[in-house]
């Protein structure tokens, strides 16, 4: 006797969440499509081998050269190379939150950690722009200190935040009683962190170190105030361009096949981070499992 | 004798760990006071009421920031009312109305995706997107849409974080007196969990204030005043620098560095704000959920 059907509004409101819903898979679609199409042509023209291996990048010279290696090599030397200086350090301090600090120490400490993320990275770019590749130039005696090696330490503090917060989680998440047992076997509380704690959490920190390679290879306002931005083959003091800053620093003044390669580059770029996704996604699968 | 030498050396190393242990964290904590100082110290003495409240002049010769500010201002609104009921309405058919498993891995899916794409990425497919395809241009309103598309999983994931600690009684209480679904997500469901999706909007607001590369290609470098909400043809399609894109434009292309590090110091301080007030509204979350759970 009592309605069955539901009412107008209460349909109504069921498909517009269903739709919201949908629209997130939506948006990934059509970015992933539009990316497609956008660099396909410029693939095509140059051909895949000759765009991702090609050494020479000459966009706007007589007989133009589409060789994206310098820049994907660069990205994958500045990640390395940033996630060799921060993970340690990260890693450190997050067992230092997790585990030795005084709870007062620690609650201090953290607001830190999360405030080094909330910096716009423009901001980072100044910092190092203005101090950082001044100091480089200085120490090393290089007649200009913008570069890889500039790039690669502002990327080093930019994934620190990301490095530590997920590892710190992972580190809290181990069992209480596998560290209980091992200090009651005798070790000390340290080599109970190093010997113990870490082995169990090392699936989450491998996801921090995976988000941070994410973070690293996607980054470019920062990279771009500091990396000099030529397109040379890497190397640790030379001016460099990323697969990031290539777009961000070309794109202005592009047309024709030149824009249509660094749409390819996205495409890389975003073929890159897709990768980083899908083994994040496992890690922290895994680690939950 | 053997047992003590072994016991040094592993006092030893424990010191030395714990050294570095403290060391490191001490790094980090030096490197947020420093960078914090540094930016207020050379930045702060430049923020002037003039540079406040006007906007560059090239006759007179003076620097103003005011239109990046609003552009800012209307960037944040713009993308943040985007991106409410899209992102709240997903969380909601996540936690509420979804029946398929599959389904709900797959929006969780997109979700996750979205949040790691670079926003570089997010820039160039929102040019292709909203400022080519849709006509937009280079305009305010096409860097709002990108944004918001960027924010989307910020907001889905608080808004489902904070629908799931309400209590699942709520809602059996509320259908078994006969109320709708909607009825009863929008009386029961939503008032509980409205801290989580206040904490998502601050999120947003300091990703969105934060933000640069996207805007590149998307709102553009304009840096003159416009009077957007004057008409929504300027709304819709004048170009617009936001502080972060004019720090850009004043530090890399006119060397101006006093007035991109006055840039910086209100962008330091803007963040600082909005990570006190994000935790504040986090914290007031915890307390109600353990009032809950009491």
């Amino acid at each position: 006797m009592m309605r069955r059907t539901p009412r107008p509004l209460e349909r109504l409101m069921g498909l517009f969440f269903s739709a919201c819903g949908l629209t997130a898979v939506a948006f990934v679609l059509l970015i992933s499509l539009y990316l497609i199409l956008a660099g396909v042509p410029a693939l095509r023209e140059t051909g895949l081998p000759d765009f991702l291996l090609g050494r020479q990048w000459s966009p706007t010279a007589q007989r133009p050269e589409f060789g994206i290696a310098p820049f994907l090599l660069t990205s994958v030397y500045g990640a390395a190379g940033a996630v060799l200086l921060g993970a340690p350090i990260g890693l450190l301090c997050a067992v230092f939150l997790a585990k030795t600090a005084p709870p007062r120490l620690a609650a201090a400490v953290r607001p830190a950690v999360e405030l080094l993320s909330g910096i716009p990275s423009v901001v980072y770019g100044l910092v190092g722009m203005l101090v950082l590749v001044p100091a480089v130039r200085r120490c090393f005696r290089l007649p200009d200190g913008a570069g890889l090696f500039s790039a690669i330490l502002v990327l080093a503090v930019m994934i620190l935040p990301s490095i530590v917060s997920v590892s710190e989680a992972a580190l809290r998440a181990v069992p209480p009683e596998y560290e209980a047992a091992s200090l009651a076997l005798g070790a000390t509380q340290i080599e109970t962190v190093f010997r113990v704690t870490l082995p169990a959490a090392s699936g989450g920190v491998a996801a921090s170190v995976v988000l941070g390679v994410g973070r690293a290879i996607g980054e470019a306002m920062a990279v771009l105030m500091v990396a000099g931005n030529a397109a040379n083959m890497p190397s640790l003091f030379k001016s460099v361009k990323f697969l990031t800053t290539a777009i961000a620093s070309e794109m202005s003044y592009s047309s024709g096949l030149h824009r249509q390669a660094l749409f390819s580059i996205a495409l890389v770029l975003f073929f890159f981070i897709m990768l980083v996704n899908v083994l994040l996604n496992r890690l922290l699968k895994r680690k939950g499992g | 004798m053997s047992t003590q030498t072994l016991s040094r050396a592993r006092w030893v190393r424990g010191c030395i760990l714990r050294l570095l242990l403290c060391l490191s964290a001490a790094l980090v904590c030096a490197l947020l006071a420093g960078l914090t100082g540094y930016i207020l110290l050379r930045g702060l003495p430049h923020v002037t009421w003039q540079l406040l409240f006007t906007q560059s002049s090239v006759l007179r010769g003076t620097r103003g920031i005011l239109p990046n500010l609003l552009n800012t201002l209307y960037v944040v609104l713009a993308a943040l009312a985007l991106v409410l009921p899209l992102g709240v309405g997903a969380a909601i058919y996540l936690t509420e109305y979804a029946a398929s498993p599959r389904l709900v891995r797959a929006v969780e899916f997109a979700a996750e995706t979205l949040a790691g794409i670079p926003s570089i990425i997010y820039g160039l497919a929102g040019m292709l997107l909203f400022c080519q395809l849709l006509g937009l241009g280079t305009s305010l309103l096409a860097g709002s849409l990108t944004l918001a598309v960027m924010t989307l999983p910020i907001v889905i994931r608080t808004t489902q974080e904070s629908l799931k600690s309400v209590p699942q009684s709520y809602r059996e209480g509320a259908l078994g007196l006969g109320s709708g679904k909607w009825h009863m997500i929008r009386t029961v469901v939503l008032p509980p969990a409205m801290d989580g999706i206040v904490t998502g909007c601050i999120l947003s607001a300091g990703r969105v204030v934060g933000e640069s590369a996207a805007l590149l290609f998307t709102a553009g470098m304009g840096m003159s005043l416009n009077r957007f909400f004057a008409s929504w043809e300027n709304f819709a399609h004048s170009s617009g620098a936001t502080l972060t894109v004019a720090l850009y434009v004043y530090a890399k292309e006119r060397a101006d560095f006093d007035t991109a590090f006055a840039i910086a110091a209100l962008l330091m301080l803007f963040t600082l704000a909005l990570n006190f007030t994000a935790k504040w509204a986090g914290r007031r979350l915890r307390r109600r959920k353990g009032e809950r759970n009491e």
